[in-house]
């Protein structure tokens, strides 16, 4: 196959045929090069929507209490719902099989204050099973456990940059912070992989916050992660449950969009992966379809170069080149163009989408634009076999002319 | 050397059938120089393509050197053009981005030749036909004589048994055509054969043997007294 003085008759022809070189060689760079900053930002437009939902637990349901909207079961309207310990156990008692945890919680603003100096934190008041939900990793000490929502105990297990800012360097375990007039002895510490606002907090057990209300039995909010295994429709399912079981246990207007509210993550998440799916479709079909624009152009190309060379190769054929020899010179040269311009093109987009200001393309919803090597690899191979394919029917065709007529061409 | 009997051809033009060629005996010695005249349209052409392996017959037989040329495929009929034959157009066919040198090595690319051996091959026949200081030059670089010297040294480059001339001087005025024609019996009278196909008298009597054709047969075959060119 291979043959040195074939080879230096190819870079002759594409030396002197300058044009016809580039032009044919600008089409596959340019069509790789295309599909490759295509791909790559939509990429970037992907990464930015997985990043945006993975760092909740994704099978959680919250459910918030609101004011009611409509009058029901002799109640006015505007009335203020609130959650409370026994809903809670009702919820587990009804829908024990498909939760996983409950996790009731409420919001706590209280002043902190250690060794005279006051603070600015969130405080949330839950129960142990926050740290699945929240996916907090615990650094030292122990989360609050289910003892402490027994026995009401006043600890507080503290984020990483909470500790930090009181206690600057000083071992916390076993220190006492003020929250308000009571002390909670400091009993862990936990960071978060998704950022600072959950390594800002405090966390307490619920019921101890209860005890301080002068015993209440009101919750804020619960938050409800389920089983796995019940599936995207079994989560919309138990959302919808929980609420029309709550709606009955307040007396709340069934049709009554307010008074409960639930987030299903799972359903958000869902929609999510399905606009980000449909997002990949959208791009895989770009770049099909500007590798098919590349294979189009290729093809144009060598009809045309064919075309152009009846005359040359009618004389080649009338001094004795076998058809074969022709066949073999027009799609050497078209595979050397391709594979070089291809591959050029194909670097050159690389560097193209490397060198983008990532912090520009940010505002355009773009996250580490870049494409695999792989997928530029076989779509810079696919451009270059199809290069080929189109070469070899107009070469074959040339080929089997009578000399006689390709001679006769102008 | 050539030998062809009762050979016929035909074009489809449409619907209705062309008959060019209609039984033609015909045949050549070793060392002839033959002029194969005609008008337009006598089927002159024709059989010179056939002779040339450029075109088939329909019918009849073609010996070339006691090898019956019949039914090959391309790749045999193109290793018999370059083994046994040269060619000679009217337009000159020199590929134009090749130099003049590049275009007489080019049949002998084709029997595999070297590009050391090629070089110094075309290079002799360059210099035969006087052109050897126009190696490195372009056809568009050279005139019409000198590109027809380019390619009457391109048809000699791989010594083939017979030289096949379609109108040489067709393209010519009438001084370069007599220099064309000079070297043409040069060639011949070292011992090539020769066929011109023209349709001038003046250049039929420069050659040894006038063939006449008119609607695909042949009407005259004779020899002549040869016109022979001194001093151009």
């Amino acid at each position: 196959m291979f043959n040195v003085e074939r080879w230096k008759e190819i870079f002759q022809s594409i030396q002197k045929n300058k044009l016809r070189t580039a032009l044919s060689g600008f089409t596959v760079s340019l069509g790789i090069l295309i599909f490759i900053i295509l791909f790559g930002l939509g990429e970037g437009l992907k990464n930015s929507y997985s990043d945006l939902f993975l760092n909740e637990a994704n099978n959680v349901i919250f459910i918030y209490p609101g004011k009611t909207t409509k009058p029901y079961g002799g109640f006015k309207t505007n009335r203020q719902i609130e959650l409370k310990n026994e809903d809670v156990d009702a919820i587990m008692d009804e829908f024990q099989e498909s939760i996983e945890y409950l996790n009731p919680s409420l919001f706590v603003s209280e002043p902190i204050k250690y060794k005279l100096e006051s603070y600015q934190f969130d405080i949330n008041a839950v129960a142990p099973s926050n740290q699945q939900i929240e996916k907090h990793v615990l650094m030292k000490g122990r989360y609050i456990n289910q003892k402490d929502i027994i026995e009401k105990n006043k600890v507080t297990t503290i984020g990483r940059l909470v500790a930090r800012d009181i206690f600057k360097g000083e071992d916390p375990l076993g220190k006492f912070i003020n929250l308000g007039s009571r002390a909670f002895k400091v009993v862990g510490v936990f960071q978060d992989t998704s950022g600072d606002t959950e390594e800002n907090k405090l966390i307490i057990p619920y019921t101890t916050r209860q005890q301080i209300l002068k015993g209440t039995d009101i919750i804020g909010t619960l938050a409800i992660t389920f089983d796995q295994n019940i599936g995207g429709s079994g989560a919309v399912k138990l959302s919808n449950n929980v609420k029309s079981l709550l709606k009955k246990r307040k007396s709340i207007d069934p049709s009554d969009p307010s008074g409960i509210r639930v987030r299903n993550v799972a359903d958000e998440i869902d929609r999510s992966l399905q606009f980000a799916n449909a997002l990949q479709i959208i791009i895989t079909f770009v770049g099909i379809g500007t590798l098919i624009a590349g294979i189009i152009g290729i093809s144009n190309i060598m009809v045309f170069i064919v075309k152009e060379r009846t005359k040359e190769l009618g004389i080649r054929k009338a001094l004795g080149a076998e058809p074969n020899e022709i066949i073999k010179m027009i799609l050497s040269e078209s595979i050397f163009i391709t594979t070089l311009s291809g591959f050029f093109g194909m670097i050159l987009g690389i560097v193209v989408l490397n060198s983008l200001d990532s912090g520009a393309l940010q505002d355009y919803f773009i996250t580490r634009a870049g494409v695999d090597f792989g997928i530029a690899f076989f779509a810079t191979i696919i451009l270059i076999v199809f290069g080929v394919v189109a070469g070899y029917v107009p070469a074959k065709r040339a080929a089997s002319i009578k000399p006689i007529v390709a001679l006769r061409d102008e | 050397m050539i030998e062809i009997k009762n050979l016929h051809k035909s074009y489809e033009i449409g619907s209705s059938s062309l008959h060019v060629l209609k039984g033609i005996d015909f045949s050549v010695e070793d060392g002839e120089l033959v002029a194969i005249m005609g008008s337009s349209g006598s089927g002159k052409s024709t059989l010179l393509n056939i002779l040339g392996m450029l075109d088939t017959s329909d019918n009849g037989t073609y010996d070339l050197d006691k090898i019956r040329i019949a039914n090959m495929n391309e790749k045999k009929a193109a290793n018999y053009r370059n083994k046994f034959l040269g060619f000679v157009f009217q337009s000159f066919n020199l590929i134009n981005y090749k130099n003049a040198l590049e275009n007489v090595a080019l049949p002998l690319y084709y029997q595999g030749i070297s590009r050391k051996d090629r070089q110094k091959t075309a290079l002799n026949y360059l210099d035969k036909v006087g052109l050897k200081d126009w190696a490195e030059h372009l056809p568009s670089e050279l005139s019409g004589g000198q590109k027809q010297r380019v390619a009457i040294a391109r048809a000699l480059a791989s010594n083939p048994k017979v030289l096949l001339a379609d109108e040489p001087t067709g393209a010519l005025d009438s001084k370069t055509s007599m220099e064309v024609m000079a070297l043409i019996q040069k060639i011949n009278n070292e011992g090539k054969t020769i066929l011109v196909v023209t349709h001038e008298h003046d250049i039929a009597k420069m050659c040894k043997r006038v063939v006449h054709l008119r609607d695909g047969v042949i009407v005259e075959d004779k020899k002549i007294k040869q016109n022979i060119i001194k001093n151009v």
